[in-house]
């Protein structure tokens, strides 16, 4: 696992250049282009927002600012990790050809696909970062958590992508799962709702790994408060537990990508 | 034979590599059943099971540093199988492969070139994952875009390139490459003739700053050009390996024996190559030569036609026809039934060995019944000293000019 870290290393160059080809072909020959990084969150954004003033209707409360900040900033951060775990997934298969053609650690391509992922995600950020300032929420110290918050969240992605691209490898079944599972999920995960909505099962909400990221962006975000440690302690173990499997996984499994793909 | 440990660059060491026939368990609703078995069943990994096969199978010889090796075979030879090995894409089963240095394969042209980038893009995009830093691609930049000739295109989307100018980009950063071991597969078939000819200069230059060249193909011509030292492959065995001379000439008897013929039904019975006045092999250029075939049918069949080929000694075909294409009606067979064909040739061709092939194939539903590529063998001779496989009866004539200023 060590060797294989080095030859990461060694091949960081070509990180960088598979993450600028990703960005770059992405909106290729679109009319928006890069809009569309903004675009595709905001959208989510908006279905959350109609689901909290419905909310607000059924139970005859106003719809407050803070929950639609809340809303936007959470919807956010799933988009990215819903667009990194399925490109992410079908990044070695999408570039088979190089995978039985050319030799360099192949865990660059999960990566890539989750930088790039990442790439958008900070430009959909700043576009949330406008709408919050313009519904006035006042920024706190607290904000200082996002990057944390956001290493978690890459680390949870990463390892998850990782894994699921050599299953998906192996296994055409794979992909499919995940398109199952990327569509429930938002069910199980608090992006619409609080983890606090289920009373006393939001400790059940909190094993999602994503769960704590995404509370703890209300919290540090709109709320100004720190995040839930414990859980976020928690989220930050799976991660990093998800990335050692997927390090280990690609550096038993690579010889035979070519020869299985 | 063996040479000192320092001077070896590539050492295959009784290499063996199996694969497996059919599909894969590509589903999960496989995988149960295979994993069950595989907990009862261990076998060893010498020993072949159910659908397996090896690829390549006791694979031992030594490439030395700087030199310029061919490896050879037809189709399905295990030619791919070992350029994989020899790039780190696949492990072998038994055996070591030792590399000194560092290897570029450039199995594929332009490998991860992406349609909708521009060439531009698309070198540095190759360059790197070939193995170059964007620094050294942005030194070498410019003498990539010029030996590509791909000019003002270079900002371009490759999708909107030709295959032609595609191949060359793709060449021309692989060329770039400064490799201490380069693994090459059939890539010089790319573009037209100059470019060809550029390509394999570039090859020679390559070879001649020090690099180990590993050349797989099965175009000996650019083998026998290139390469001082080639192997044979055949069905995943080293069956030759020696000097490139003697190695293609053992290899081309080899093949002058070997018809491939699909069905049994109507041979070429025999086949023989005669002057005016008997059998010769020996022509003057432009002489006439006739070219007898006799067939031999083992079942009724109709719709025949017969063809000869010429080629030259690397089995690049120079010329070919059949009796259709000089205007005879396709004839019919009775079982147990033959028939000659005579064809007359004017041998306008330079000096050198030339093989002669012939074929007997149905044209209406393109079956091939028989044909062999290397029938007989016919030297031709020529007081005139030109170079190339042809004889244009050339004539020069010098005026000078008067002068301009």
């Amino acid at each position: 696992m060590r060797a294989y870290l080095a030859e990461l290393l060694r091949y960081r160059e070509l990180l960088y250049v598979f993450v600028w080809r990703d960005v770059k072909i992405r909106y290729k020959q679109s009319l928006m282009g890069i809009l569309w990084a903004v675009f595709m969150p905001m959208i989510i954004v908006a279905a959350g927002v109609v689901v909290k003033f419905a909310f607000a209707q059924v139970s005859g409360k106003a719809l407050a600012a803070t929950e639609i900040a809340s809303v936007s900033v959470k919807a956010v951060a799933w988009a990215f990790f819903v667009s990194a775990l399925r490109f992410g997934t079908n990044s070695l298969i999408s570039n088979a050809n190089l995978v039985t053609k050319i030799y360099f650690p192949k865990l660059l391509f999960p990566m890539a696909a989750v930088l790039s992922s990442l790439f958008d995600f900070c430009i959909a950020g700043v576009a949330v970062t406008a709408l919050l300032v313009a519904i006035g929420v006042p920024f706190g110290l607290q904000v200082a958590w996002v990057p944390v918050l956001v290493v978690i969240l890459f680390l949870v992605v990463l390892g998850l992508a990782g894994m699921l691209a050599v299953a998906n490898l192996f296994f055409r079944d794979v992909k499919y799962l995940v398109e199952v599972i990327v569509t429930f999920a938002i069910f199980f995960t608090p992006v619409f709702y609080e983890a606090s909505l289920f009373g006393k099962w939001r400790h059940l909400i909190m094993l999602n790994p994503v769960a704590p990221v995404l509370e703890g962006l209300t919290s540090s975000v709109v709320l100004n408060q720190a995040p839930a440690l414990g859980w976020l302690g928690y989220s930050a173990l799976v991660g990093a537990v998800l990335v050692t499997g997927t390090l280990y996984l690609f550096t038993v499994l690579e010889p035979r990508f070519a020869e299985n793909i | 034979m063996s040479a000192p440990v320092s001077d070896v660059a590539v050492s295959f060491e009784h290499v063996s590599k199996k694969f497996r026939r059919g599909e894969l368990h590509d589903s999960l609703r496989d995988l149960v059943p295979a994993m069950a078995r595989g907990l009862f069943r261990r076998s060893s990994a010498a020993e072949l099971r159910g659908q397996e096969f090896w690829a390549l199978h006791d694979v031992h010889f030594e490439v030395r540093r700087g030199e310029a090796f061919g490896i050879i075979g037809h189709n399905g030879a295990g030619k791919s199988t070992m350029l994989k090995l020899l790039c780190n894409i696949m492990k072998p089963t038994l055996g070591r492969l030792h590399i000194e240095g560092k290897v570029s394969g450039l199995l594929e042209i332009g490998a991860g070139f992406h349609p909708d980038l521009t060439g531009r893009e698309n070198v540095y995009l190759n360059g790197t994952i070939l193995g170059m830093t964007r620094r050294e691609i942005a030194r070498k930049f410019d003498e990539i875009v010029d030996f590509s000739e791909i000019g003002e295109f270079i900002d371009t989307p490759v999708k909107r390139y030709s295959s032609g100018m595609f191949a060359r980009l793709g060449f021309s950063v692989a060329a770039h490459l400064e490799p201490d071991v380069v693994v090459i597969d059939e890539v010089l078939s790319v573009g037209d003739y100059l470019f060809q000819k550029k390509s394999l200069d570039k090859m020679h230059s390559l070879v001649e700053t020090g690099a180990t060249v590993l050349f797989v193909s099965h175009n000996l011509k650019s083998v026998a050009e290139l390469c001082q030292r080639c192997a044979v492959m055949d069905h995943g065995k080293v069956t030759a390996v020696g000097a490139t001379d003697s190695v293609l000439q053992k290899y081309l008897e080899e093949s002058s024996v070997r018809r491939s013929g699909a069905d049994a039904d109507v041979r070429i019975s025999r086949y023989s190559v005669r002057g005016p006045a008997g059998p010769k092999r020996t022509f003057q250029s432009g002489e006439r030569a006739w070219v007898d075939l006799e067939v031999t049918a083992q079942k009724p069949v109709r719709g025949l036609c017969v063809g000869i080929a010429v080629s030259d000694e690397t089995f690049h075909g120079l010329f070919g026809t059949t009796t259709e294409r000089l205007g005879l009606e396709t004839f019919s067979l009775e079982a147990g039934e033959s028939l000659r064909v005579s064809f007359g040739l004017d041998m306008h061709l330079a000096r050198g060995t030339y093989f002669l092939g012939g074929e007997v194939i149905r044209r209406d539903i393109q079956k091939l019944y028989d044909r062999w590529l290397h029938a007989a063998s016919v030297v031709v001779v020529d007081d005139r000293d030109t170079i190339g496989a042809v004889e244009l009866n050339a004539s020069a004539d010098l005026t000078r000019l008067p002068a301009t200023r």
